[in-house]
C-alpha cells in the first residue's frame, strides 16, 4: 500500500519503508520551516548553553565558599568570601537574563514556524481540488488545521523549552559533578542505568496509553457534540436515556485510560525520587568516607549531594512532554501528507488573460471519470453559444452536476478540453476564470459576518448601494430589511435563524453582484418558497438575458426560462432542443413534462 | 471561593482519599526537610571527628528517609487516581444529563463549542486542581512555615534574610499568573476565532472557489493568525519575565546568605554542618516557595472553571415534566391548538408575537398541510407539539389533554417528527431509523424479526432502498463519523425514522424539499397509505406536498387565516394562491378557466401555445399579487 499524500493516514501500522518515507517527508517539512530561522536558532542555542552553565554553577560556588572562604576569613582574607557571594549573584543574574532571552527568542521561532505552517496548510487546502475535499471530508481537513496544529503548538510552546532546557541542565550538572568530584560523578552515571530502564518502561507504556487516551477523548467529544447539535432530534425521539448510558460508557472508558496514565506517573515519579534519593545516600556515604580520610572537602561533598539531588528535577516534566512530542510528530506526519497532495486542478503555469469574456463554452471530446474503470461522463462534444440559457434535466446521478463542475473548473476533464471563448480553462488566468464563470450551488453557505459582507463576496469592493441593488434584483431586499439590523445583521454561524430559503436568496444576490459572463445554477432555488421562486425567476429573465447560463433544476418550472434543454441520462446527453420542441416530441422530457402537469391536479 | 466549596457535593465519598493524599504529601515533604538535618549531623559529627564507622548508620538513615519519601510520594498520587478521575467522570455525566434535559431555547443560545470546553477541558482542570493543586497548596504552605522555622532555629539572621528575600517572589508569581491567565484566555479566544475561520474556509470552499475568493479568505485568516501570534509572543514575554524573578530573587537571597553564613561560620557562631544543612534546606524549600504564586492562580482558574460548570447546572429548566403527569394508553390523535401564542425570548420588543393566536384542530386520522411564507413561524408551530418549545400563551392539546400535562417522554412517543435539516447520529442506518423504537433494539430473534419488518417498511415508504446498497448495508455507519450522505438521502432516512416510530401523530417539516421530482412522487404515493390512519401535520412549500393533505391550513402574520381543502383555498384565498401557485400552475389555472373540462385532452401543439400565451397573463397576475403583498 502506498503512503503518498494522505493515503494510509488512518492506519496504525506501517512497514519499515513506509514509515521511513513518512518520517523523511515530515523531516523535510520541518527543515523547510526552520530554514529561514537559522540565525535565531543559533542565538537560542548559545543562550541555553550559557544559561544552563550559569544555573549549574551555584552549588560549586557554595562549596568554594565553605571550603576556601571560612579558613581565609579566619585569616581576615575577605576575597574568597566576596568572590563566592558575588559570583553566586552574578551567575543567578546571567542565568535569569539568558533564560528570559531564550524564552523570548524561542517563542518567536515557534510562532514563526506555526504561522508559516498554518498559512501553508491553509493555502494548500484552498488550492486542492473539490475532488480531494469530497473524498477527504471536511472534518479531517479541519482537524489537520486545528487539533493537529494545536499539538505542534503545544510542543513548541512549552514542551520543547522544557525538553531542551531540562536536557541541557542534566548534561551540565553531570559534567560539573564529574569535574568537582569524579567519584560522585560515577555514582550519578551508575544511577543512569536504573533511570534508563525506568524511563524506557514509562515511555513504552505511556505511548500506548496516551494513544488510547486520544482515541477515547475523541469518541467522547464526537458523542457530546453530536448530541448538542442534534438536540432537537434527541428530544423528539427520546434518545436522552440511551444517550446517557452511551455517554456514561464513553466517560468511563476515558476515565479508565486517564487513570491508567496517571497510574503510570504514580509509579514513574516516585521511582525517579527513589533513584535520586538512593544516589544521594550513596554519594553521601562514599563522600563521607573520603572526607574522613581527608581526600575530600566538606563543601565539595555538599555540592556533590546538591548536584545529585537536582540532577533528577527536570525528569518529571520531560516525561510529560515526551508524549507531547509523540503527538506533535504524528500530527506533523499527517500534515506533511496533506501538503504532499497535488491539486488535481492546478493553476496554469503560463496563464492566458481574458479581460472581457463573451461566454461561449465548448466541450471538445470531453470525457470524465473519477476512476479509470468507470466513466461518469463518456466522451461528448457540446457548444453553448454566448448568451444562451441552458437547462440541464435528468434524474439524480445522471451527471448534471459533474458537467456543471467541469464548466466552473471544479474538476478538469480526464480527456479533451473545456474552453471559454476558445481558451482552454486550464490555461485561463484563475482571476479571469472566476470573474467570468460563477457557480451557485444548492447548499448556500453563509460565512460569519453581516448579510452585506456575505453578498459582497460576489464583489469585494462593492458599495452598499450596489449590494442593495443586487438584493433587490433577486427579491431578497425585503426580508433583509426586516431583520433586526437590516444589512448589518449578523448571520451567525451556519446561517443562524436565517431560513434555508433566505440563505439561497442571499447567495443569489451574491452571484448577481459578481456579474459573470457565465452563470451556473445548481438547484439554487430548491428551498425557496413559491413567491420567492417566482421573484427569482423574474429576476433571472433579466439577469440571464445577456449572459450564458446553465441551470440544473429538479422542478420543471425553472426550465421554462431556458432557450435550450439538455436531458441527461447515465452521463450522456440524450435529448437536446428547445423546450417547445422537446415537449412536442415523445422523449424523456415530454414524459417528464406530462408527469409534472399531472402532479398539479 | 464559594464556587469551589460547592464542589464538595461531587467530591463526597472521595474525601478521605484526598485527605489521605494530602497527609502523604505532607509527611513526604517533612521527611525531605529532615534529610538536611541528618546531613548536618554527619558533617558536625563523624566528619568533624574523623569517625568513618559512624558515617554508615547516618548514610543508611538518609537512604531510609529517602525511600520512605519516595513511597509516600507514590502514595500521594495513588490515593487520588481513582477518586479524582471518578469525581471528574461524575461531574461530566451530570453535566451531560443536565444539558440533554435543558430545553431547545437554551441550546439556541449556547454554541456547542462553548458547552464542549466546559465538558472536557474545564472538568479536567477541576480534577487536576482537586488532585494536585489543592493538595500541594495546603502542603506547600505548611512546608514553608516549618522550613522557615527550621532555618530560623538554626540561625535567626540567615532565616530572616531568606524569608524576606523570598517574599517578592510570591508577589511576582501571583501577579504573573493574573496577567498570564488573562493572556491565555485571550489566546484561547483567538485560537477559537482562528478555528472558526478554518472551518468556514473548508465548509464554504465551494463558494470560495466559485467566486475565486481564496485570497480574501486568506487575508482574513492571516490577520487572525497574526493577532494570535502577537498574543502568544506577549505570553512568552511574561513567561520570560517571571523566569528572571525565579532565577534572580533566590540568587540574591542565597548570595547574601552565603556571604553572611561564611562570616558567621568564621566567627564560630555557626558550625560548618549547620551551614551545609542551611543550603540543603533552602534547596528543598525552593520549589514550594516558587509554587505559591502559581498555586494561587491555579485555584483561581479552577474557580473560573467551576463557575462555568455551575452556570449550566444552575440553569433553570423551563420545560419540565409535570408533578402529576397524565397518561394516554392509545391516543386517538386529535391535535388541537387553542389561541396559541409564542415569541422567542431574544426577540426585540418592537416585534409582535411570532405566533399570535393560532387556532387549529386536527381530527384523528386527518392529514393537515401547513402553508405559509418562509419565516412565518410554521416550523416553530410544529416544535410546540412535542414541547421542544413551550407556548407563551394558549395551549396545545392531544386528545384534549394539554401537552404540558404529559411526561415529555410519553408525549414524544405519541408524536414523532421529521425535520427539514435531517440530523443523523453516528450510528448504523438501522439504529438511526429505529431511533424512536428503543424496544426493538437487541438480538432476541423475535424482536429482531419485528425490527427488520418495521425497518423494511419504513425504508420502503421513504424510498430509502439505497440504504441496502451502502457498503455494509443497513449496518453502515452514517452521521458525523460515518459515510457522508447527500441531503436527499439524509432526508429520506429521517422520514423513515419518523414513520418507523409508529406515532399517533406525525409532524413533518418540509420533509421532501431535497428530493427530486420522481423520488418525491414515489414517497408521496407511499406516504398516502400510512397517512390514512395517522394524524399528520405537514409543513409544505410545494403544491405536490399539499396534495397529500385532507385539508390545508394557511398561516399568515402568526395566525391561521384559512382552513380548507386545496381547491377551496385556491378558489377563496388570494394569499393562498400567492403562496402556493407557481408561475406555470397559474398558467394552467388560467387555461382551465378558459377550458373548464375536468380531464384536459392530451397535449397538443396548439394547447402548448395556448399555455404559453396564458403564461404571460399569469405572470402579470403574479406580479400584481406581489405588488399587493408589498403594499399591504
Amino acid at each position: 500500500m502506498s503512503v503518498t499524500g494522505v493515503q494510509g493516514e488512518e492506519r496504525d501500522e506501517y512497514s519499515k519503508t513506509e514509515s521511513a518515507q513518512i518520517r523523511a517527508r515530515s523531516r523535510a517539512l520541518l527543515g523547510s520551516l526552520l530554514a529561514p530561522l537559522h540565525a535565531k536558532l543559533w542565538v537560542t542555542a548559545a543562550a541555553i548553553v550559557v544559561s544552563s552553565a550559569a544555573q549549574v554553577a551555584g552549588p560549586a560556588l557554595i562549596a568554594y565558599g565553605i571550603d576556601q572562604g571560612i579558613p581565609a576569613l579566619i585569616n581576615q582574607n575577605w576575597f574568597p568570601v566576596a568572590f563566592a557571594g558575588l559570583a553566586y549573584l552574578f551567575t543567578g543574574l546571567i542565568g535569569g537574563v539568558l533564560i528570559a532571552t531564550y524564552i523570548r527568542i524561542s517563542a518567536r521561532i515557534s510562532q514563526a514556524v506555526l504561522i508559516d505552517l498554518r498559512t501553508r496548510v491553509f493555502l494548500h487546502t484552498q488550492r486542492l481540488s473539490l475532488e480531494f475535499h469530497e473524498s477527504y471530508t471536511s472534518g479531517r481537513i479541519i482537524s489537520r488545521q486545528t487539533s493537529d496544529l494545536d499539538a505542534i503548538r503545544e510542543l513548541l510552546d512549552e514542551g520543547l523549552t522544557l525538553l531542551v532546557r531540562g536536557l541541557m541542565y542534566m548534561v551540565f550538572t553531570a559534567v560539573m559533578l564529574l569535574i568537582i568530584d569524579a567519584p560522585s560523578g560515577l555514582v550519578l552515571l551508575a544511577s543512569l542505568i536504573p533511570l534508563g530502564i525506568l524511563t524506557r518502561w514509562f515511555q513504552l507504556r505511556s505511548q500506548a496509553q496516551f494513544r488510547r487516551s486520544r482515541v477515547a477523548s475523541a469518541r467522547l467529544i464526537v458523542q457530546f457534540v453530536e448530541t448538542m447539535t442534534g438536540i432537537r432530534a434527541v428530544k423528539a425521539f427520546r434518545k436522552e436515556k440511551r444517550n446517557e448510558e452511551e455517554f456514561g460508557r464513553l466517560v468511563e472508558d476515558y476515565r479508565g485510560v486517564n487513570a491508567r496514565v496517571l497510574g503510570l506517573f504514580a509509579v514513574f515519579n516516585p521511582g525517579l525520587a527513589l533513584i535520586g534519593n538512593t544516589a544521594v545516600a550513596v554519594t553521601l556515604l562514599w563522600g563521607g568516607f573520603r572526607v574522613v580520610d581527608g581526600s575530600l572537602e566538606v563543601g565539595v561533598l555538599l555540592a556533590a549531594v546538591l548536584y545529585t539531588k537536582r540532577f533528577f528535577d527536570p525528569m518529571e516534566d520531560m516525561a510529560m512532554f515526551y508524549n507531547g512530542y509523540q503527538s506533535a510528530s504524528s500530527a506533523l506526519e499527517k500534515i506533511s501528507g496533506v501538503l504532499e497532495e497535488q491539486p488535481s486542478v492546478p493553476d496554469p503555469a503560463k496563464p492566458v488573460d481574458l479581460w472581457k469574456a463573451e461566454g461561449t463554452v465548448r466541450f471538445d471530446g470531453v470525457r470524465f471519470a473519477y476512476t479509470p474503470d468507470r466513466d461518469v461522463l463518456p466522451e461528448f462534444d457540446l457548444e453553448i453559444p454566448a448568451g444562451q440559457t441552458i437547462a440541464l434535466v435528468g434524474s439524480t446521478g445522471a451527471g448534471k452536476t459533474t458537467l456543471a463542475k467541469l464548466i466552473s473548473r471544479f474538476y478538469d476533464p480526464s480527456d479533451g478540453r473545456v474552453s471559454l471563448d476558445g481558451v482552454d480553462l486550464r490555461d485561463l488566468h484563475p482571476k479571469d476564470l472566476r470573474r467570468a464563470i460563477v457557480m451557485v450551488t444548492q447548499e448556500a453557505y453563509l460565512f460569519s459576518g453581516t448579510v452585506a459582507d456575505n453578498i459582497a463576496i460576489g464583489k469585494p469592493d462593492a458599495t452598499l448601494d450596489e449590494i442593495k441593488d443586487a438584493a433587490r434584483a433577486v427579491g431578497a431586499h425585503d426580508f433583509i430589511e426586516s431583520l433586526p439590523n437590516g444589512y448589518d445583521s449578523d448571520v451567525n454561524k451556519r446561517g443562524g435563524r436565517v431560513s434555508a430559503g433566505q440563505r439561497q436568496l442571499i447567495s443569489f444576490a451574491r452571484a448577481f453582484l459578481a456579474d459573470p459572463a457565465v452563470l451556473i445554477l445548481d438547484e439554487a432555488t430548491s428551498s425557496l418558497d413559491i413567491p420567492s421562486e417566482r421573484l427569482v425567476q423574474q429576476a433571472l429573465q433579466t439577469l440571464l438575458a445577456d449572459r450564458t447560463a446553465v441551470i440544473i433544476a429538479h422542478r420543471l418550472s425553472t426550465v421554462s426560462i431556458a432557450d435550450r434543454v439538455l436531458v441527461m441520462e447515465h452521463g450522456r446527453i440524450v435529448e437536446d432542443g428547445s423546450p417547445e420542441q422537446l415537449i412536442a416530441g415523445t422523449g424523456r422530457f415530454a414524459q417528464l413534462h406530462a408527469a409534472w402537469r399531472d402532479s398539479l391536479v | 471561593m464559594r464556587a469551589l466549596w460547592r464542589l464538595r457535593a461531587f467530591v463526597g465519598p472521595a474525601m478521605p482519599a484526598f485527605v489521605g493524599s494530602m497527609l502523604a504529601a505532607l509527611v513526604a515533604q517533612l521527611i525531605a526537610l529532615t534529610i538536611p538535618q541528618v546531613l548536618q549531623q554527619i558533617v558536625d559529627g563523624p566528619l568533624a571527628n574523623r569517625d568513618a564507622a559512624a558515617v554508615v548508620p547516618l548514610a543508611l538513615l538518609v537512604f531510609g528517609l529517602g525511600a520512605v519519601e519516595a513511597l509516600l510520594y507514590g502514595l500521594r498520587r495513588w490515593l487520588v487516581v481513582g477518586p479524582g478521575t471518578r469525581v471528574e467522570a461524575r461531574m461530566r455525566n451530570t453535566l451531560y444529563a443536565k444539558l440533554q434535559d435543558l430545553p431547545v431555547n437554551f441550546h439556541d443560545k449556547w454554541p456547542s463549542g462553548q458547552l464542549l470546553s466546559r465538558a472536557v477541558s474545564d472538568l479536567g482542570l477541576i480534577r487536576r486542581w482537586l488532585s494536585f493543586g489543592l493538595v500541594l497548596t495546603v502542603v506547600n504552605v505548611i512546608v514553608i512555615i516549618v522550613g522557615v522555622g527550621i532555618l530560623m532555629s538554626m540561625n535567626w539572621l540567615l532565616g530572616l534574610i531568606f524569608l524576606v528575600c523570598s517574599l517578592p517572589l510570591w508577589w511576582a508569581g501571583y501577579r504573573f499568573e493574573g496577567r498570564y491567565s488573562e493572556k491565555s484566555r485571550l489566546s484561547q479566544d483567538q485560537a477559537g476565532d482562528l478555528a472558526t475561520a478554518v472551518e468556514e474556509s473548508v465548509h464554504g470552499i465551494r463558494v470560495l472557489k466559485a467566486f475565486g475568493r481564496g485570497k480574501h479568505a486568506l487575508s482574513n485568516f492571516r490577520s487572525q493568525a497574526e493577532s494570535l501570534r502577537s498574543t502568544e509572543i506577549a505570553k512568552a514575554r511574561l513567561d520570560a519575565d517571571i523566569w528572571v524573578w525565579i532565577m534572580v530573587v533566590p540568587a540574591i537571597a542565597l548570595s547574601i546568605c552565603l556571604t553572611v553564613g561564611i562570616w558567621l561560620a568564621a566567627q564560630g557562631q555557626l558550625s560548618v554542618g549547620e551551614l551545609v544543612a542551611f543550603f540543603a534546606t533552602a534547596t528543598v524549600l525552593a520549589w514550594p516557595i516558587e509554587s505559591i504564586g502559581f498555586m494561587l492562580a491555579f485555584a483561581l482558574d479552577a474557580r473560573t472553571a467551576t463557575d462555568r460548570f455551575f452556570d449550566i447546572i444552575d440553569s433553570e429548566n423551563t420545560i419540565v415534566d409535570p408533578a402529576e403527569p397524565r397518561s394516554l394508553d392509545r391516543p386517538r390523535g386529535e391535535l388541537a391548538f387553542t389561541d396559541v401564542h409564542f415569541r422567542y425570548q431574544d426577540s426585540p420588543e418592537r416585534f409582535g408575537d411570532l405566533l399570535d393566536g393560532i387556532d387549529l384542530v386536527l381530527t384523528p386520522g386527518e392529514t393537515m398541510a401547513l402553508v405559509g411564507l418562509t419565516g412565518c413561524g410554521k416550523t416553530t408551530l410544529t416544535a410546540l407539539t412535542t414541547r421542544l418549545y413551550d407556548v407563551t400563551g394558549g395551549s396545545v392539546t392531544l386528545d384534549g389533554v394539554d401537552v404540558r400535562a404529559f411526561k415529555r417522554e410519553e408525549l414524544r412517543t405519541h408524536i414523532a417528527m421529521a425535520f427539514e435539516d435531517a440530523t443523523l447520529f453516528s450510528a448504523s442506518v438501522r439504529e438511526n431509523v429505529l431511533l424512536g423504537r428503543p424496544e426493538l433494539a437487541g438480538d432476541d430473534p423475535s424482536v429482531r424479526a419485528e425490527a427488520d419488518r418495521v425497518l423494511e417498511q419504513a425504508l420502503a415508504i421513504a424510498q430509502a432502498a439505497f440504504a441496502y446498497d451502502l457498503p455494509e448495508g443497513l449496518d453502515t455507519r452514517v452521521g458525523e463519523e460515518g459515510m457522508s450522505l447527500s441531503g436527499g438521502q439524509r432526508q429520506r432516512l429521517a422520514l423513515a425514522r419518523a414513520v418507523a416510530a409508529k406515532p399517533a401523530v406525525l409532524v413533518l417539516d418540509d420533509p421532501l424539499s431535497a428530493l427530486d421530482v420522481t423520488t418525491e412522487a414515489k414517497v408521496e404515493a407511499a406516504l398516502r397509505e400510512i397517512l390514512a390512519s395517522t394524524t399528520a401535520l405537514i409543513v409544505a412549500h410545494r403544491p405536490s406536498t399539499v396534495m397529500l393533505a385532507d385539508r390545508v391550513a394557511l398561516m399568515e402574520d402568526g395566525r391561521i387565516t384559512a382552513v380548507g381543502t386545496h381547491s377551496e383555498l385556491l378558489r377563496e384565498s388570494e394569499h393562498y394562491r400567492f403562496v402556493i401557485t407557481s408561475l406555470e400552475e397559474d398558467a394552467r389555472l388560467a387555461a382551465t378557466v378558459e377550458d373548464p373540462g375536468p380531464d384536459p385532452a392530451p397535449e397538443t401543439a396548439s394547447q402548448t401555445e395556448q399555455t404559453i400565451a396564458a403564461e404571460f397573463e399569469a405572470e402579470a397576475r403574479a406580479e400584481r399579487a406581489t405588488r399587493e403583498e408589498a403594499t399591504r
